[in-house]
């Protein structure tokens, strides 16, 4: 086996024994939001477009798989599902609008949609607005198994989030992923060698969406709600602070973000308003002294050549 | 009474009259983002916090110092331009050779760190700024009642556009800081100083979004998250109008305020989506905006 | 001088009951009593609950005697910062690792929900006080676990559509923010007034968190009712309220809040919130023993008085306090029903009865808000215009959308 193989291996023995020692619910939301940092990461770290909307895929997926799961009693797997669809599905609105402008303008454009989207969950009335949608039945995976216990949904979970980690790997690896690398590093060649620029992007676009969406709804049916704090703007600002801290452009680098951000919201809670201080300070202290991010840090002080 | 899509004309008016205030807004704030953009290439996402702060002032001025709201009116600006400088000097221009995209997230870091600040200090509930004396009272227009401050601001905001925009396309002033933008070296050689240059150009701006945050005051409550709601707003007005012109971000700005106005008398539900609703025809029909030039 | 007298005895069989604890038996479980105070610390509601909440709840403990069957009783606090999903984590580890008894406040009714459905399945009692959502005792209600303290939309509605209609306020338009929540509050009050002889003029809905009211109270304005009613919450009605003033609204019209509080007067000023309608259950300057309250509560919160949602966390404390108490056990069904049994006499409420579907019932009052020249000084905001029974100002249990009481009705 390779070095990185038997990484990966550790790392998933870890987390497989991760919740005899910490707490299921707090690991569930970890994993969560570590798939969601994975899929923008796919779009930023590996397309060089930045989303500043993302959270409206991560948000509607949620509202999407709780609202079947609790009104129409879809059992969890569908559920998950229909909201993945339909966060890939508004990707693909949202992406061929926004794969028009590059640089700023698309990071500008894709806020702006997201908060559309923002206002319309707040206006709509199976949002429940500031209620959210409370009290999400796990239900039965398959109809056989049930959810109910922390445990079983956190392996639940992990398999999720291994499965969509696979899929994100392989995509990055394959040839279609080496062009999306070259579209970041230079988009005008990759146009001249008669790529179909537009066409890459929102396939990346519309992929890193239904990903989103999954950690989206996957994380409703753990933490058994929906609410607006996952549509809004900070929420965007949040995803793009994990990868950034984790390392853009690095395969685990958003993992290590995602479990750092949202200890520190956890265990930051008594602090109040100083978390928003906390997490401005972060990006600022990435942004100029900390570009590599964490992960990417620790490549480059290993001297391993950036191949992911 | 006239009626024109069966409202009638008197509330259209009057409502119309409201957009154009809150387009001033919209105009003084975009047009300082434009200037920086120009100059810097950098997208100021701590230009709402920025506004934010320039109402506090204002406020700190009038509850600390006594000071009223004619020399807040100056000192504010000044006070944000200050606070401006010192973000370009210490932090800003260590990202001019990377990707633009390093300094929407630096500045997206500062407007958290500003906003946070300020709410960890005075709360979220929002101060209120009383208003000036002068302004108390409203002028009858016959179809509506306009409240003084309000006609100020629409008189002001105008005015500091409309400068703003002679300065920079009429003076020599202008003429070097447009030729900096497009050449810095060669401009550099001519020894003008690019660097202050640059500083002053940032430092300007968000005095700009600072002078709006002052006239802001007295008709919203002085509310930490003040910012963060219309710079959103703003970057789709921006995207709508495109970067490239000062008179087109000025223009883009009132006439989105006042398009608001009217979705507010005619589809109320919709006024906070119009704008976006608006922003991805643009992107559809002309995706460089409607006075944009493609890059 | 009746009510000094009335407080010192009190005080006095306070001290005597402390003394009494540590020789009466009692259990607990885990060997401890503890009481988490969930709230918005730093956000949009901290002046609402926030750290004044916290303090309420530790004043409620040490007017207790601070010991429950000789141990020290704990209160623990956090910051849910309006988030759900924080609140519910923050939650389930107070009940798995902290050994939380009982959570009191939980502002904000997104919070509410999450944390008395968590309550619910764990089997603590979770007491709200800042949510205002009817939907907490009726389609998401938990008899037996849930207690709703302070007051909700139904209430609200009640109160203020009723007084302000007697009061001459006939005719009504509504400000209303456009979802769920301001759509039941426009819909529970524009009932009561029509109801009461009265009848609405129109609406207009606008978006949350808009900047800018002017245009929605021009509406208002030209609809020439007699008054208008803002069905929204915050900084929405705090904004309308403003822009009311500097547009001349109220010089013909009357506002009348659905939902606000006095610390929100203090934000406006009188010169702004002058003039306006609105519902509490509590005001300081009622009563001696309501002064006496303010007085010791403020010299603790930078001289910030209570609101009704503090005074609120007090009760409910010091109620479920004696209820452990009374029934000798921390165990939630034997404290549920003494706390039901038991009628609620305190600085908050008279008479106040907890029904079986979780609700406090109890007086609620409108009021005014003053002129600048009718008030003596900061914090004197209100002029009492009238008490509304409980049973009135609440919904009655035959109403109920709660499963267990349809059947029975």
């Amino acid at each position: 086996m390779s070095r990185t193989a038997i990484l990966y291996v550790v790392l998933l023995a870890m987390a497989c024994i991760a919740p005899f020692v910490g707490y299921p619910l707090f690991l569930m939301k970890c994993l969560c939001f570590a798939l969601f940092a994975c899929a923008f990461n796919l779009l930023v770290g590996f397309t060089g477009l930045l989303s500043f909307g993302h959270a409206m895929f991560f948000g509607f997926a949620a509202y999407a798989c709780a609202h079947s799961a609790k009104v129409w009693g879809w059992t969890p797997e569908v559920a998950i599902l229909f909201g993945t669809l339909s966060a890939g599905l508004m990707g693909l609105v949202v992406g061929w609008l926004a794969v028009r402008r590059q640089g700023i303008y698309f990071a500008m454009v894709t806020l702006a949609l997201s908060q559309m989207v923002y206002f319309i969950c707040v206006q709509a009335p199976f949002t429940y607005a500031e209620d959210g949608i409370q009290g999400v039945p796990r239900g039965k995976l398959l109809g056989v198994i049930d959810l109910k216990d922390d445990m079983v949904m956190y392996y639940f979970v992990l398999a999720i989030f291994a499965a969509a980690f696979a899929l994100i790997y392989r995509v990055i690896h394959s040839p279609f992923g080496q062009v999306l690398k070259s579209i970041r590093e230079n988009e005008p060649r990759a146009l001249s060698l008669g790529y179909d620029v537009d066409k890459y992007k929102l396939v990346a676009f519309v992929l890193s969406a239904a990903l989103a969406g999954l950690a989206g709804a996957t994380k409703s049916l753990s933490l058994g709600l929906a609410t607006l704090t996952d549509v809004t703007w900070q929420m965007s600002g949040e995803v793009v602070l994990m990868t950034l801290l984790g390392g853009m452009g690095t395969i685990l680098g958003p993992v290590v973000g995602a479990s750092a951000i949202i200890a520190m919201g956890n265990y930051l809670s008594g602090f109040g308003s100083w978390v928003t201080i906390i997490m401005g300070a972060t990006f600022v202290v990435c942004v100029l002294l900390f570009r590599r991010g964490i992960v990417g840090e620790i490549e480059h002080r290993l001297g391993k050549k950036k191949s992911p | 009474m006239t009626e024109i899509f069966g409202i009638p004309i008197q509330a259209l008016m009057g409502q119309l009259t409201i957009g154009l205030v809150n387009g001033c807004f919209y105009a003084m704030l975009s047009l300082g983002l434009a200037v920086i953009f120009g100059m810097l290439n950098v997208v100021n996402f701590a230009h709402g916090a920025l506004y934010m702060v320039g109402a506090f002032f204002s406020w700190m001025l009038l509850n600390y110092a006594g000071v009223n709201y004619w020399f807040a009116l100056i000192l504010a600006p000044i006070g944000v331009a200050i606070v401006g400088v010192i973000i370009e000097k210490t932090m800003l221009r260590w990202l001019y050779q990377l990707d633009h995209l390093y300094g929407l997230l630096l500045t997206f870091g500062l407007a958290l760190i500003i906003e946070g600040i300020f709410r960890h200090n005075y709360g979220s509930s929002g101060q209120p700024y009383e208003l000036p004396d002068v302004f108390r009272g409203a002028f009858d227009l016959g179809f509506m009642f306009l409240p003084k401050y309000r006609a100020w601001v629409v008189v002001m905001s105008i005015v500091v556009c409309l400068a703003t925009w002679y300065l920079i396309e009429k003076t020599k002033l202008g003429a070097y800081l447009r030729a900096g933008t497009e050449n810095p070296k060669l401009v550099q050689a001519f020894g003008i100083n690019v660097p202050l240059m640059v500083t002053l150009t940032y430092a300007f701006g968000v005095g700009l979004a600072g002078l709006a945050g002052v006239m802001a005051a007295p008709v919203y409550l002085v509310n930490p998250t003040m910012g963060s709601g219309i710079i959103i707003v703003v970057f789709a007005v921006v995207v709508i109008g495109g970067m490239g012109s000062i008179l087109g971000s000025i223009v883009t700005g009132l006439a989105l305020g006042l398009i608001e106005g009217l979705t507010k008398v005619v589809y109320p539900e919709a006024s906070s989506t119009v704008v976006f609703i608006i922003m991805a025809i643009v992107l559809l029909i002309r995706p460089a905006g409607l006075f944009g030039r493609e890059k | 001088m009746k009510r000094k007298l009335m407080t010192a005895i009190v005080s006095a069989a306070l001290a005597t009951c402390a003394t009494v604890v540590q020789a009466q038996q009692g259990k607990l479980s885990d060997d401890a009593l503890k009481i988490g105070v969930l709230t918005d610390m730093s956000g949009l509601y901290a002046d609402f609950g926030g750290p004044g909440a916290v303090l309420a709840a530790k004043m409620a403990v040490e007017d207790f005697g601070g010991k429950m069957f000789g141990k020290n009783i704990e209160v623990l606090s956090a910051d849910h910062q309006n988030k759900p999903d924080i609140a519910k984590n923050l939650t389930q580890q107070w009940y798995d690792r902290d050994k939380v008894d009982m959570t009191v406040e939980n502002l904000n009714s997104g919070v509410a929900l999450a944390v008395t459905g968590l309550a619910k399945e764990k089997n603590k009692i979770a007491i709200v006080t800042g949510a205002a959502s009817s939907r907490l005792t009726n389609d998401s209600c938990a008899p037996g676990t849930t207690v709703h303290w302070v007051y909700d939309t139904i209430s609200l509605a009640n109160v203020v559509g009723k007084a302000v209609v007697k009061a001459g306020g006939d005719s009504w338009f509504f400000l209303t923010a456009d979802y769920a929540f301001g759509h039941s509050l426009e819909k529970d009050t524009g009932d009561v007034v029509k109801a009461n002889g009265g009848k609405v003029n129109g609406a207009v809905r606008h978006p949350l968190n808009a900047t800018d009211f002017s245009s929605f109270l021009l509406q208002a304005q030209t609809s020439k009712a007699k008054v208008v009613g803002l069905a929204n919450a915050g900084g929405d009605t705090v904004n309308s309220i403003k822009a009311a003033a500097e547009f001349g609204i109220t010089k013909n019209q009357n506002l009348a809040a659905l939902l606000m509080l006095i610390t929100d007067v203090h934000a406006l000023g009188l010169n702004t919130a002058q003039g306006l309608y609105l519902s509490e259950g509590w005001y300081w300057d009622m009563n001696d023993e309501n002064r006496a309250f303010a007085k010791r509560f403020e010299a603790r919160n930078n001289g910030k008085k209570p609101n009704m949602n503090q005074v609120g966390v007090y009760s409910a404390t010091l109620h479920y306090l004696n209820a452990v108490k009374a029934a000798g056990t921390d165990d939630t069904a034997a404290v549920m029903k003494k706390m039901q049994d038991t009628p609620i006499n305190d600085v908050f409420a008279k008479n106040g009865k907890l029904r079986p579907d979780g609700r406090m019932v109890h007086d609620m009052h409108l009021f005014l808000v003053k002129k600048p020249s009718e008030s003596k000084g900061p914090w004197d905001y209100y002029k009492h215009m009238g008490t509304v029974k409980g049973e009135e100002a609440f919904q009655s249990l035959e109403k109920s959308q709660c499963p267990q009481f349809m059947k029975k009705s």
